[in-house]
């Protein structure tokens, strides 16, 4: 994107000669500290694993299989995903999530993007003030703002039917980190080349739309990324706000399996399963994308 | 009337941010007023106003860490040693696992999405499948320390283990963020600099201390903020790992953002709940400035 990072990047070897043993101490292809690096590395990644893994086995294991030990399953089965599919609302829930995670970073993806560039491209008074007005709300933790947000919502029937959806969405709908994320890569966008556009006579806003946020689409897409996987576990406020058990998200309707937890664990590794594969799969798809995504944005922010 | 170019351009900008403008007054800083409000008043959520009381909230809170087993003492100091047990592990975990990960070049990708896999993960299931893995008899944790012989532990049953245990369960969550920052820092390091140091006679654990660790800081100043704020905000898993997600066993695991729940969203003392938000916020301020102060002092280069 910017230059300082394409120039950081041609300085660097690639990082596996950096720490290769010096030409003094001999160049083997194999040497004994790159053996321990993957010996350590694949320890870690079992300890990583091992609980997703457990967590599914377990969860195609019928109820008598839990308690004599056993690692696989004898007999798998899918019983428990029909048993916690017919008793729950887990369709209702997936719908639910996929659809306050889409507006959130719908509006998100839009309205970042657009303040963004604004406040990198744009001379206007009070514009240092705007800034330090945005910026100052990443101070503030979302917990202090809970009960007022509760508030506002039972005030204008946010939290009652259909509503419920924005009740969720609307403390999300704008960010203050995405913008400045934004407003740092509009830096790459040259000055000659919206003042080209504005020669010919194209209006600002299509300025904006046809050619400077194409021109920082891998910014959009990992913002949008990183927002859609926050909404999508959101917790604490969508507990809150939502109340009744067809307006849960994932993590809510999931969260009510706890008071299973002395007797059916197959149950609720079913449930932990459903909620948790669905994006799991979507991560395994993008990961080379959302990897990338996480190390670019982490380290502008 | 004519408007010139940069009056235009002034138009313009207001407009793009418009809603943004709208959004940041009513959805973020008129609930951080309303939120000190809340907290000098025995606030009804259903009314939307209630009595002005002053400090009372705060003298409550004040008065219930003076009473035997209090579960605002309890909060502070659980959270607190979140903070204190997490940040550090997390972070040297994660530096030394990036660093694993820079000697190699096969199946490195592999190894990476394995360490971020449960950073997108919802904490509710994470929280069940360690609940489940930590399980007294049929935990597959026990099963295997009794496979070895050793003897079996309570884990989150016991008021003393619950606490490491929970935060385990935090790092192996949140671990691999940092790992992917640091990776991306590691590769930021010019290779021309471990040349001419290695040129000078420098050993590899010189590089470390010398060239690594030095040119790391800012990162890792950066991942000790974000992990400090994310540890003091710790809800999910803790709610979801204690019975009936009250932050036991005996108080021993329960943080700032449980009982604001539990105050608040139980009890319904919403006026208490407000105050120990603004008490969290206070914590995160005072401790995110001190981080910045004293950790980003070294950076001298």
């Amino acid at each position: 994107m910017s230059t300082s990072v394409e120039i950081g990047n041609e300085a660097a070897l690639p990082i596996a000669e950096q720490f290769a043993p010096a030409r003094g101490e001999g160049r083997r292809p194999f040497g004994w500290t790159v053996g321990i690096a993957y010996f350590l590395l694949a320890l870690g990644g079992i300890c990583m694993v091992t609980p997703f893994l457990w967590m599914i086995l377990t969860s195609v294991k019928p109820a008598p299989e839990l308690v004599n030990f056993s690692f696989f399953p004898e007999n798998p089965t899918l019983q428990n995903y029909a048993n916690v599919l017919n008793t729950s609302s887990f369709e209702r829930w997936y719908l639910n999530s996929i659809f306050v995670a889409a507006i959130s970073t719908a509006c998100v993806v839009f309205f970042d993007t657009l303040v963004g560039y604004t406040l990198n491209k744009f001379e206007f008074p009070g514009k240092n003030i705007i800034f330090i007005g945005m910026l100052g709300t990443l101070m503030i933790p979302t917990e202090m703002l809970i009960i007022p947000w509760y508030t506002m919502s039972v005030n204008w029937n946010w939290h009652v039917g259909y509503a419920q959806y924005w009740g969720i969405a609307f403390p999300g709908v704008i960010t203050a980190a995405g913008i400045f994320l934004m407003r740092q890569f509009f830096d790459g966008v040259p000055n000659e080349l919206l003042d080209a556009a504005r020669m010919d006579g194209m209006n600002e806003f299509g300025i904006w739309w046809r050619i400077a946020a194409p021109l920082v689409k891998p910014a959009i897409a990992a913002l949008a990324i990183f927002n859609f996987i926050g909404n999508w576990n959101a917790y604490l406020w969508p507990l809150i706000l939502a109340n009744s058990r067809e307006f849960y998200t994932l993590p809510v309707g999931l969260s009510f399996f706890r008071g299973e937890s002395t007797t059916h664990w197959e149950r609720i590794m079913t449930a932990a399963s459903l909620a948790s594969i669905p994006l799991l799969i979507v991560f395994l798809i993008f990961q080379r994308q959302i990897i990338k995504g996480i190390a670019l944005t982490g380290l502008k922010g | 009337m004519r408007l010139t170019l940069h009056q235009r351009q002034i138009i313009w900008a207001y407009t793009f941010m418009s809603v943004a403008l709208v959004f940041f007054v009513v959805i973020r800083w008129y609930p951080t007023l309303l939120a000190f409000n809340v907290s000098f008043r025995d606030w009804n959520v259903f009314e939307g106003s209630g009595p002005w009381v002053g400090f009372e909230n705060y003298q409550e809170i004040w008065e219930d860490t003076g009473k035997p087993r209090s579960s605002v003492t309890a909060a502070f100091s659980n959270t607190v040693r979140y903070v204190l047990f997490g940040v550090p592990s997390e972070l040297i975990l994660a530096l030394s696992i990036a660093l694993l990960l820079a000697q190699i070049r096969r199946f490195s990708a592999v190894f990476r999405v394995a360490f971020f896999a449960p950073y997108v993960t919802s904490a509710v299931a994470v929280a069940f499948v360690w609940n489940w893995l930590y399980q007294p008899e049929t935990g597959l944790l026990n099963q295997a320390l009794d496979l070895v012989g050793l003897p079996s532990q309570p884990f989150t049953k016991s008021p003393e283990q619950a606490l490491p245990s929970i935060t385990a369960v935090a790092v192996w969550q949140n671990i691999g963020f940092a790992v992917i920052i640091f990776l991306a820092g590691l590769q930021q390091i010019p290779g021309l600099y471990y040349e001419a140091a290695r040129i000078d006679g420098a050993n590899s654990w010189q590089l470390f201390w010398r060239i690594t660790l030095p040119l790391l800081n800012p990162i890792i100043v950066y991942l000790s903020v974000l992990g400090t704020i994310s540890y003091l905000r710790l809800f999910a898993l803790v709610q979801n790992m204690t019975p009936q997600g009250r932050g036991g066993p005996l108080k021993s695991t329960t943080t700032v953002v449980l009982e604001v729940y539990r105050e608040g969203f139980s009890s319904y003392k919403m006026g208490y709940a407000g105050a120990l938000t603004v008490l969290l916020f206070l914590l995160i301020l005072l401790i995110t400035i001190i981080q910045l102060r004293f950790i980003s002092r070294r950076v001298e280069y």
